[in-house]
Formats: structure tokens, C-alpha cells, sequence
């Protein structure tokens, strides 16, 4: 099928909260773009490939705020040609490539250096987070100018925080300059450090070092505190605690500005599951207990928290088998995130289909402010249809980032992205789609 | 010769099951009376028949130590022998990060060698189990970090059962160091499963409140427990292990939580005062009192021989241990 075919996806349940719109129909994918919201039959071009999406979600391709794909220098855990293909694979349209790179991405040449391997790999769309600090040392700003100028839509120094509260502040003043935001996880490391999992009643029996919340939620405080003064960008890009969740609900009823996202692993599993001593379980923010998962999915249910991120940290084999005090935090997840959002969130009745594309897709392209994350029409066709009956079990074989450290393997999960277009190409499909190429 | 009590040992271990030995937290009451109960019958074998038996004739047991020990090592070597098993060592301190290979990769290579079992030891909590999950031989915890050290919660209690005849209905008070030690944690499992009323005491920054909810007393003064204890199990202050130093000072520790003359005067006639060592004379005991007629330092340490042999015998020798086929994840459902 060429490139430019036209495409209409029939019969599924069309969801784009960018729109409002949430209902069956037909959506028309003409020259890389979305042509039409249920067009009449008159309005359809002659040569037409028709997707039968009975029974499926057709919603905007998601897009991720923050996605480790480790290139350069971390290649024995990612490529950007496998993480944007495990991008695809899990639905995801549009991600953001993590700075955190070796050598870090902190100039222009860097960012160029992703932008053009991502081109050549040409599968998902990938954007580039530049770091906020020189080196991502957290001392000096880094040249931000010239990372936006290469294409950075946002600055980050994660997926570790920003604990220099002077950096922060000044970096949210000179931001203003570019309408960019800046992403922080919340975390106060001198209460966490060397640990391991959240300080409860699972770790004080395992005995592994702690990680308190109050880590999470006096940082968190921070942010807040430091983004009301400046009125910046500001995105926190994962938080865990019930704390963190009360404090931004707090925030937002002053009309504070700030955008939030959870990682699913916080929104699926509990701090129990270490129990295992699962090397894929440890994670920063690390898995609660199970009254700040409540908190997190109600207020992911109340708006409080906008973005759900797959919060994709690839490990090689060799790095998550040592002992846990040594094993590197990280969870890879851009294959399974969306199944398990509806697995987890969306078959309980814990979460709507509205949004759950909401916080996959319409709210983290408004953060980052690119053109994705809706189907309006004109827009570049991102678009990806979601089975959400599919039965899968995760295996290795199945999983195309190249790390599969994570705890799901043997596990079955419902819901699937069948069918993945970026620019009006369908990239990737299932093929449990019918489509009789007539018209 | 060794009829008589391979016929007596396989009826004690009628009811034994499992493969590994990791924690006490997963084992019934049932299970630690089973260990116990080996244990004092092979304390009477070695007596009468002389120092060796040959139950473990023809297995090799690998000590695979991550972190320095002397003490446990030996121990658990002398019960390999005593039992007529071939012992190998392997120890490695320093992270394997450094070697370059991890440590699960050691103890495979080790595994490959031919071993029965393997005895581990490591500064990290879980490094048994995951041994347990990749080794498709028995895998005996003797220590992962501050998590569990079994073997030192067994030998505990049958300290206390051969002095006391019984666990249940005492009070047993844990000193010092909770929050980082292993023995505190097995002790307390192996406790409360037999019914003792267990005490957790040391200061607020090493025991908090939390440590309630494992159905334990808490407590921060030595003093005001004293009067009520049978049995005190003085913790070693595990200085290797703090990252900021959760008490002003040694002497400030002493002052409030070493047993001293002057306390045992304040204590029942009969009170047991043990320590699992290595002991810090001067620190959380006095060499009066760790020398004097209420210690039973020394009773631990050779009961640790008998526990470790018992151990051994039920994961090797027993019935189970004859029929069980390889189930590298059994360890883990336990645990859950």
C-alpha cells in the first residue's frame, strides 16, 4: 500500500477529547491527514482502503513526555530504532526523547544527532527533551536557546530531579523567553538516598533501604512554590504520592498553572510485588502502597493529575540481574503501557475510555505543545486503532524494545493498539485487521 | 550404624516440604519445630556416635560468601563436615559490579561445578531468593543484608527451648539495632509463630512505631522493660550498615542500652542474656554479663552447628528432599 493511500477507518468508536467527540464513526485519512470526521459517502475519494474497526477505540496515536531511548551511549539497552518501534507497537505516535543520553543531550548537535536518527529509523515521530543544566549536573543552565533553536520542546534533567532549587527557579524565569516547559520529578534525595523502595510496611520486612513519600511530596511543595512565583512552564512529570496528589490539587484550586503526570507502573502495581525481589520492580518514583495508587488514579479520574506516562526506562539483562542495592532504577513499558491501562484501569470501571485518551494523548501534546494528540481535521494523521478485547500474553519475543525488563512477562494483558498511523502511513498493524482495498 | 537415627530423623520430617531454606517469615510453626526437633536429635547422635555421621555422604555444599563472615562460614562448614558432606568456599566481598560478573552469574558457575546446595550470604535483602530462582539446587540463606538470617533465629530458640523448655509465653526482648538486623527480623517470625510475646527495643531512630504492626511491643527505654523479660537477645549495633549515625554517640548508646551489672540486678533471677556476635564488649554488654551465668553466648553459638546440620539434612537427606523435582520458582509462591 503506498505511502498516501486514503484510508477510512469504519464503524469503530471514534474518541478525540481534543474535539470532545466520542461516538461511532468514520474517520478519512487523505494525504498524511485527517480529511474528515464522518464524511458522506460523496465526500470520499475513488480510491479508498476501508478498515473495518468494529468493536475498537479509534483515537489519536499517543504520544510519551519522556521516553529513555538510549542512544547515544546506551545502546545495550535501547535504540532509538527499537524504542520508536515499541513506541508504535504500543500505540504511541509521538514520544519525547529523553535526555539523560551519554554523552548527555545538552547542545544542538545532540538534539540534531537524535532528530536525524530518528528520521532514518522513521517509525514513530520522536521530539527531544534537551537538558536543563549543563552536563545534567544541576549547576549551571545549560544553553537552552540553542537546544530550542535545534528542535528541544521541552528541558529536563531527568529522570533524576532538579534538586538545586536555585537552578530551578532561575531556569523557570529564563524559560519564559521560549515558551517551553521544564519537567521535574519531585524528589528530595537526600531522604532517598541508596534506596531502594517506598518506605512502608513491605520494606521494613524486606528490610531494602527506603524511599519515604515525604521525599516526593516536600519537593513537590517546591515546584509549586517556586512556579507561582515565576509563572513558568512547569510539568511535574511523575509523582506517586497521595501527598504530591493533595498539594497540586491544592495548586490548581489557586489557578496555578502546572501540568502533572503519573508513570502507569504507579498506577498498576503496589510496593508488595518486591516481595518477589523482581529487579524490573524497582523504580524511582518506586511502586507505593496501595492508598497513594488509589489517590493517583482518582485523581487521574478528577483531572487533577493530565498525563499519563509510560515512563519507559529500558535495562539490559546484565544490569538488572545484580543485587538490588546495585540494580539501576527502570522499567520498560512503551510495549505494554496502553494494555495496561485498560487492563488495570479501564476494564475495572476505574477509568473512562475519554480519558484515558486524554491523558495519553490530548494532554501530553498540549504540554509539549506540538501538533499531535487530536484528530481534527487537517491535522497530520496520527491515529491509531485500539482493540480493547485483545487477549495477550507479554513475552519477550513479543516486546520490541530491546530491554524487556519488566514484571509482566508471562502475564496477560488485554487491550491492544492494532493498527498505528504516523502521517497519514499506516507503520504498523496487526493485520487482525480487514481491509478489502476497494471502494 | 546410622539406622537407628535416619529412621527417627525421617519421622520427625514427615511433614517437611520445602526445598530452600530462605526465611522464617514463610515457615509454619510446625516446620521450625521440625528444624528444632532434628536439631536436638542430631545434637544427641553426634554425642553418642562421635563427632561425624554420614548422613550427607556424597554431597557438596558450596559456602558462597558476598560479604565477610567468619563465624557464620565456619559454622556452617564444621555442620557440612559433621554430616560427612564435601564442603567448597567461595567468598567475594566488594560488589560484583567491580568483578564484572554478577552474582547470579557466580553462583551458576559455582552450581555447575556440582553442588548440592549452596549457603549464601550477601549485604543485599532478596539475594537468596533470586539465587533460589535461577539455582535448580537448595539454596540456605545465612544472611541477605538486614532482611533474614534463619538459620541465627533457629539456633536462637533452641537456646531458649533447651533453657526454658519452651518459647511460648515468655517475653523475649530484642535490643539495639532492629531497623538493620537481620537477626531481629528472624527472631521476631520465629517467635511469634511459637508464642512468645516478643519485645523490640533501641532507640526511636532504629525502631519505630511501625514495627507494631508485625505484632510486636515496642519499646525505647531498656529500663522500663527490664523487670518483664525472660529472655534478652542483645543485637549487635551493625555500625557498617548506618548511613548517618542514628544516635549521638556510643556512650550515649551504653548509658541507655547495655546490659551492665546494675541492670542485671533490676532483672528476673532467671533471665537468659544472649547475643549473636560478634559482641561489642563495652557496647551493648558488659564482659560481667557476657561472661556471667546468665549468658548463653557460647550455648548459641555451638546450638548454630546444630541447626545448620538440621538444616542441611531436611533440604538434602530428607524425604521430601529425595522426591521434590527441581522447581526453581517454588522459593518465590512461598513467600507471597
Amino acid at each position: 500500500m503506498s505511502d498516501d493511500a486514503t484510508w477510512l477507518i469504519e464503524h469503530g468508536r471514534i474518541i478525540d477529547p481534543a474535539q470532545s467527540f466520542d461516538g461511532v464513526g468514520r474517520l478519512l485519512i487523505h494525504q498524511g491527514r485527517i480529511a474528515a470526521l464522518d464524511p458522506n459517502d460523496g465526500e470520499l475519494p475513488s480510491d479508498v482502503c476501508r478498515i473495518d474497526a468494529s468493536g475498537c477505540i479509534v483515537a489519536p496515536g499517543l504520544v510519551d513526555l519522556a521516553t529513555e531511548l538510549g542512544e547515544p551511549g546506551l545502546e545495550e539497552d535501547e535504540t532509538i530504532q527499537t524504542g520508536s518501534q515499541a513506541a508504535l507497537a504500543g500505540g504511541y505516535t509521538s514520544i519525547a526523547c529523553a535526555a539523560n543520553t551519554d554523552p548527555p543531550i545538552d547542545t544542538a548537535a545532540a538534539v540534531e544527532f537524535v532528530r536525524q536518527k530518528a528520521a532514518r529509523a522513521d517509525r514513530s515521530r520522536v521530539h527531544v527533551l534537551g537538558c536543563l543544566s549543563k552536563g545534567r549536573r544541576g549547576e549551571e543552565l545549560a544553553e537552552i536557546g540553542a537546544l530550542v533553536d535545534a528542535g528541544a520542546v521541552a528541558l529536563s534533567d531527568g529522570p533524576g530531579p532538579i534538586s538545586n532549587t536555585a537552578l530551578l527557579r532561575r531556569a523557570l524565569e529564563y524559560c519564559l523567553m521560549f515558551d517551553k516547559p521544564i519537567l521535574d520529578r519531585p524528589e528530595v534525595t537526600s531522604l532517598t538516598r541508596g534506596g531502594v523502595m517506598h518506605e512502608g510496611m513491605t520494606q521494613l520486612v524486606l528490610a531494602l533501604a527506603p524511599m519515604p513519600a515525604e521525599a516526593e511530596d516536600l519537593a513537590t511543595s517546591r515546584d509549586l512554590r517556586l512556579l507561582e512565583t515565576t509563572s513558568g512552564k512547569l510539568h511535574l512529570s511523575s509523582i506517586s504520592t497521595k501527598g504530591s496528589v493533595e498539594l497540586v490539587r491544592r495548586s490548581k484550586a489557586r489557578g496555578t498553572e502546572v501540568t502533572v503526570g503519573v508513570r502507569i507502573a504507579n498506577l498498576c502495581f503496589q510496593d508488595e510485588l518486591l516481595r518477589t525481589f523482581d529487579s524490573s520492580l524497582k523504580v524511582n518514583p518506586p511502586l507505593r502502597s496501595e492508598e497513594h495508587i488509589r489517590a493517583c488514579v482518582d485523581a487521574v479520574a478528577d483531572g487533577t493529575i493530565d498525563v499519563i506516562t509510560a515512563g519507559h526506562q529500558p535495562r539490559s539483562l546484565e544490569k538488572k540481574m545484580q543485587e538490588l542495592d546495585a540494580v539501576p532504577f527502570g522499567m520498560s513499558t512503551l510495549d505494554t503501557a496502553l494494555a495496561q491501562v485498560i487492563t488495570y484501569l479501564i476494564e475495572p470501571g476505574r477509568l473512562t475510555w475519554p480519558r484515558a485518551i486524554e491523558c495519553l494523548a490530548t494532554n501530553p501534546a498540549q504540554v509539549l505543545s506540538i501538533n499531535a494528540g487530536s484528530l481534527r481535521v487537517g491535522q497530520p494523521a496520527d491515529v491509531v486503532i485500539i482493540d480493547p478485547q485483545a487477549q495477550w500474553t507479554v513475552e519477550p519475543s513479543q516486546l520490541f524494545s530491546r530491554s524487556s525488563n519488566t514484571p509482566l512477562l508471562g502475564q496477560q494483558l488485554q487491550g491492544r493498539a492494532r493498527s498505528v498511523w504516523v502521517d497519514g502511513r499506516l507503520k504498523h498493524d496487526l493485520g487482525a485487521a480487514n481491509h478489502p482495498s476497494s471502494n | 550404624m546410622s539406622e537407628p537415627i535416619d529412621v527417627s530423623l525421617n519421622r520427625l520430617a514427615e511433614g517437611w516440604r520445602h526445598r530452600h531454606l530462605l526465611n522464617l517469615e514463610s515457615l509454619s510453626p510446625e516446620d521450625i519445630t521440625i528444624i528444632l526437633d532434628v536439631a536436638e536429635v542430631l545434637i544427641a547422635a553426634t554425642k553418642s556416635e562421635g563427632r561425624k555421621l554420614s548422613l550427607l555422604t556424597g554431597k557438596t555444599i558450596a559456602n558462597l560468601f558476598f560479604e565477610n563472615s567468619t563465624r557464620t562460614r565456619n559454622s556452617f562448614s564444621l555442620a557440612a563436615k559433621r554430616l560427612g558432606a564435601d564442603t567448597i568456599e567461595f567468598s567475594s566481598s566488594g560488589s560484583s559490579v567491580a568483578k564484572g560478573e554478577t552474582f547470579i552469574d557466580t553462583a551458576k558457575t559455582i552450581e555447575a561445578m556440582g553442588v548440592d546446595a549452596v549457603v549464601t550470604r550477601h549485604g543485599t535483602p532478596g539475594t537468596s531468593d533470586l539465587l533460589a530462582q535461577h539455582l535448580d539446587c537448595s539454596v540456605l540463606n545465612a544472611g541477605d543484608g538486614p532482611h533474614e538470617h534463619p538459620t541465627q533465629g533457629l539456633l536462637d530458640i533452641l537456646t531458649i527451648q533447651q533453657n526454658r523448655g519452651s518459647v511460648a509465653g515468655l517475653t523475649v526482648a530484642l535490643v539495639g539495632d532492629i531497623a538493620h538486623s537481620r537477626t531481629a527480623r528472624s527472631n521476631i517470625w520465629g517467635l511469634k509463630k511459637l508464642g512468645a510475646h516478643v519485645i523490640v527495643c533501641g532507640p526511636a531512630t532504629l525502631v519505630s512505631r511501625k514495627w507494631e504492626a508485625l505484632g510486636v511491643e515496642v519499646a525505647h527505654r531498656l529500663d522500663d522493660i527490664l523487670p518483664r523479660c525472660d529472655v534478652l537477645n542483645l543485637l549487635r549495633i551493625q555500625f557498617e550498615r548506618q548511613a548517618a549515625s542514628p544516635f549521638p554517640s556510643v556512650r550515649e548508646y551504653a548509658l541507655l542500652y547495655a546490659m551492665n551489672a546494675e541492670r542485671m540486678r533490676k532483672s528476673k533471677d532467671n533471665i537468659l542474656i544472649m547475643a549473636p556476635g560478634p559482641i561489642n564488649r563495652g557496647v551493648e554488654i558488659t564482659p560481667e554479663v557476657a561472661d556471667g551465668p546468665h549468658s548463653v553466648i557460647l550455648q548459641q553459638v555451638s546450638n548454630g552447628i546444630a541447626i545448620r546440620m538440621a538444616a542441611l539434612w531436611l533440604l538434602l537427606a530428607s524425604p521430601t528432599a529425595k522426591v521434590v523435582v527441581a522447581k526453581p520458582t517454588e522459593s518465590t509462591k512461598g513467600l507471597a
